[in-house]
């Protein structure tokens, strides 16, 4: 029974891949039937997907988890010396991953009908595609979670990051008065670059980890002699091959995960529909990072106290405060959520670099829970806010493009015009911010709790105390920020008066958006018990199962000082913002922050002008060589083409003129004119009179009488 | 007594060189078709000389009937090539081989 459903698990990206060829090729002209398809090829990998998420989970089923994994080998492509096997796989991390993925994506797949107006007037032109790369999308991600090698998995990354290239620049037709805004097509461009950069770092990893070891599966590479062999080899110095390749394999999740200094593509990526920002942001293809490296895990922990757990837990703790600074000031609703979701990726990859396995790979779960929420939520609103305004000032006034639906500065009040997205948003909002008893307090609290106890007994895996504490202190600020600037994003949005015409004529959103939001909400609220520190059922499944150098993990139980401390800085994020944003509503669209905080306030605005600093010490100087290369291009390779040409023109007519025409013509022409002439003698002979030709008969025959008497 | 054969052959080689000659020299269509006939009739005198020389004894007619087919086909010749000759004074108003050079375009 087991068995049975293990070995199917190599339909699961199928079926979303299926869906998208079918649109694709067939039912590309008929919305509702591409709709149809989506749904349907998602649903049946949701199913499948649970079932095995429950089979691998022995609470439920009274087995034991199979913890080296259960694989099915697809086929093996011959490299010289060894032999690269390529399949799926099913053990408890996949399992988990099972249960979020394609069930969240289902949401979203629903939601997005709704969105793009099915069934209305506005209704998007290129609504099929849509359907038909989301899921390409989803293909990308269930793929990567049950992929048993590092090769499909790279595979269906870079799946991920096309359809992302694609989804992000889904309007490509787009444009903006202000020339300095991002434009969808410059954003899908800068989102498949950026990450471009990780890839190529994490594809070095992958190919050294191969020469190493001369293996790309998971279950090869993660073997305990495997490990122990790379930890003790030397790449260069004493660094040794685990830390070298753990690094570079973190450089690719860094990457896709949009961590400090790589973050840059993923707030711009807000210029594609929402959907696809739930998609992108929530349920996969940041959260591929995280997986990436939960997967990788005993590569990270193979050297006690590397240096590859350090930059783990220091660039997963600095994103995290980082960009929840930058969230303070950002107006736009879904640029707001959008540096919460790196800030919130910053706290897992620090909980990884803590050696918190289980505490960020539970994160990832309620996370990809509740961002999808807020995502949706706010597309929502979104959505509410274009309508209002077109009912406010008309279809034609459109060409103003002042507009900006996505400015929280220009809603307000929405709580009251559309009841459902608001409650849901502001459920998501506590989850986000870890207030108690929501799913995000318990992962989160785990985190801080792990890194609390890291602190006091010294860290797993040789992590250094002062290491843990200070990833313990940033973090505990940043859920500070994180409270403040969700509150901050609640109040604007949803509290007060309305501040412009359109959001007084917000409508609520058709039931194909509300009731994702419903069932989503449903599960932010009650996910939190599937963790409870006292009985967490994540460590059950996965803690225990995933034993690491086979040791099981440690695990954190419930620390009342961390909860408390997390709680407090929660509750005073929130106060600082009902202080600022709820106690007196604003009635004009001008942020109050920004006259208390001054010039801080504006670098917080620009991001810390990251864009800027990359646009003058990268994209500048790669477009300055590009230039370089193609002058060179043109000047010297173009030279020596054109100069081959001419040399074969040359050459071709000094043949034409100095063999082909006399020699070989005039061979041809020489048997012609022979034969002429041969035929014009030969005509003499025939005079036409038949008295000559019985001479010449009569002559011959005598001659050849004579002939015979004379021989004999 | 008994005519030698030689005698025979004399005369056939006689009456065939006249008819070759009268075949090649005559202009008129119609002598040369005579000196055809001459050829024709020296060679029957040489078959049956020589079917009386070697093969009368045996009983044999095989001299005599190639005489008379030879008869025949030369009738049959005549018969055509005067029909041909008629059909050329017709359309030429002549029966002088030498105007009769149609062949040669």
């Amino acid at each position: 029974m087991r068995e049975f459903f293990f070995n199917l698990v190599w339909l699961l990206p199928l079926f979303p891949l299926a869906s998208f060829a079918i649109i694709v090729l067939w039912t590309n002209r008929n919305r509702l039937l591409s709709t149809w398809v989506a749904w349907i090829g998602i649903g049946l990998s949701w199913i499948l997907g649970w079932t095995i998420f429950i089979l691998t989970w022995r609470n439920i089923i009274g087995l034991t988890p199979p913890t080296g994994g259960y694989q099915v080998n697809l086929y093996s492509i011959p490299t010289g010396t060894t032999q690269l096997q390529l399949g799926f796989h099913v053990d408890t991390l996949t399992g988990l991953m099972l249960f979020m993925v394609p069930f969240v994506c289902l949401m979203i797949f629903i939601y997005s009908k709704g969105y793009m107006n099915y069934g209305t007037d506005e209704v998007d032109s290129r609504y099929s595609r849509f359907f038909a790369q989301i899921s390409l999308f989803a293909c990308g991600m269930i793929g990567l979670v049950v992929s048993d090698n590092f090769v499909t998995l790279f595979i269906f990354w870079e799946l991920m990051g096309l359809c992302s290239y694609l989804l992000i620049g889904f309007w490509f037709d787009k444009s903006y008065d202000d020339p300095k805004r991002i434009t969808p097509k410059e954003a899908g461009l800068k989102a498949f670059l950026t990450t471009r950069v990780g890839d190529v770092i994490m594809l070095s990893g992958l190919l050294l980890l191969y020469s190493q070891t001369g293996t790309m599966s998971f279950r090869e590479i993660f073997s305990e002699e495997t490990l122990h062999q790379l930890a003790n080899t030397y790449a260069f110095g004493n660094m040794s091959w685990a830390t070298l390749t753990a690094l570079l394999i973190f450089g690719g999740a860094v990457g896709k995960s949009a961590q400090f200094p790589l973050h840059v593509w993923l707030p711009d990526a807000m210029e594609g529909p929402t959907p696809v920002s739930a998609l992108i942001h929530a349920a996969t293809m940041v959260s591929a990072g995280v997986y990436l490296v939960a997967r990788s895990f005993p590569l990270f922990v193979a050297v006690e106290g590397g240096a590859q757990l350090t930059v783990v837990a220091l660039i997963g703790s600095f994103t995290a405060l980082f960009a929840s600074t930058i969230a303070l000031a950002q107006n736009d609703i879904k640029r707001v959520l959008a540096y919460s979701t790196i800030s919130q990726l910053g706290y897992m990859f620090a909980a990884l670099g803590l050696g918190a396995y289980v505490a960020a790979v539970f994160h990832l779960i309620t996370h990809a829970f509740f961002k999808a929420l807020l995502f949706m939520g706010s597309g929502s609103v979104i959505h509410g806010v274009e309508h209002g305004h077109h009912h406010a000032h008309g279809e034609g006034d459109e060409a103003g493009g002042e507009f900006d639906a996505n400015d929280m500065l220009n809603m307000g009040g929405l709580l009251r015009r559309m009841p459902r997205t608001g409650w849901t948003f502001i459920i998501g909002a506590l989850a986000l911010t870890g207030i108690f008893p929501w799913a995000g307090f318990w992962s989160k609290d785990e985190i801080l709790a792990d890194a609390w106890l890291g602190f006091l007994h010294g860290g797993a895996f040789g992590v250094s105390g002062s290491l843990a504490f200070a990833v313990w202190l940033l973090l505990t600020l940043a859920a500070i920020l994180t409270a403040f600037y969700t509150g901050r994003q609640v109040f604007l949005t949803f509290a007060g008066k309305p501040r412009t015409e359109a959001a007084k004529h917000v409508p609520e959103s058709t039931g194909s958006m509300t009731w994702p939001l419903i069932i989503l909400a449903l599960f932010t609220t009650f996910l939190g018990l599937f963790g409870l520190p006292w009985t967490n059922r994540v460590f059950e499944l996965v803690g225990q199962a995933a034993k690491i150098m086979g040791e099981p993990l440690e695990h954190a139980g419930f620390v009342l000082t961390v909860a408390l401390i997390s709680l407090g800085a929660a509750g005073t994020g929130w106060l600082g913002a009902w202080l600022i944003y709820g106690r007196k509503p604003l009635t004009v669209p001008v942020d109050p922050l920004e006259r208390a905080l001054g010039p801080v306030y504006t670098l917080l605005k620009n991001k810390y002008y990251f864009d800027e600093l990359y646009r003058a010490i990268i994209v500048r100087p790669a477009i300055w060589f590009a230039g370089v290369c193609a002058r060179f291009d043109r000047k010297v390779v173009d030279g020596i083409v054109n100069a081959v040409g001419a040399f074969g023109r040359w050459l071709s007519s000094w043949l034409r003129n100095a063999i082909d025409n006399p020699i070989i013509d005039g061979a041809v022409n020489g048997v012609g004119q022979i034969t002429g002439w041969l035929g014009e003698f030969m005509r003499a002979t025939q005079t036409g009179k038949v008295q000559n030709y019985l001479l010449v008969a009569a002559v011959t025959v005598v001659l050849l009488l004579a002939l015979f008497l004379v021989r004999g | 007594m008994q005519i030698p054969l030689s005698w025979y052959l004399i005369v056939a080689a006689a009456l065939f060189c006249i008819g070759l000659y009268g075949a090649l020299s005559r202009r008129n269509a119609v002598g040369v078709l005579m000196g055809v006939e001459l050829m024709l009739n020296s060679v029957n005198i040489n078959l049956l000389a020589f079917w009386r020389q070697v093969e009368a004894a045996s009983g044999t007619l095989a001299g005599q009937v190639f005489a008379i087919i030879v008869i025949t086909v030369a009738a049959a010749e005549a018969a055509v090539g005067l029909a041909l000759i008629i059909s050329v004074y017709r359309s030429r108003k002549s029966v002088d081989v030498e105007d009769i050079d149609l062949m040669k375009l």
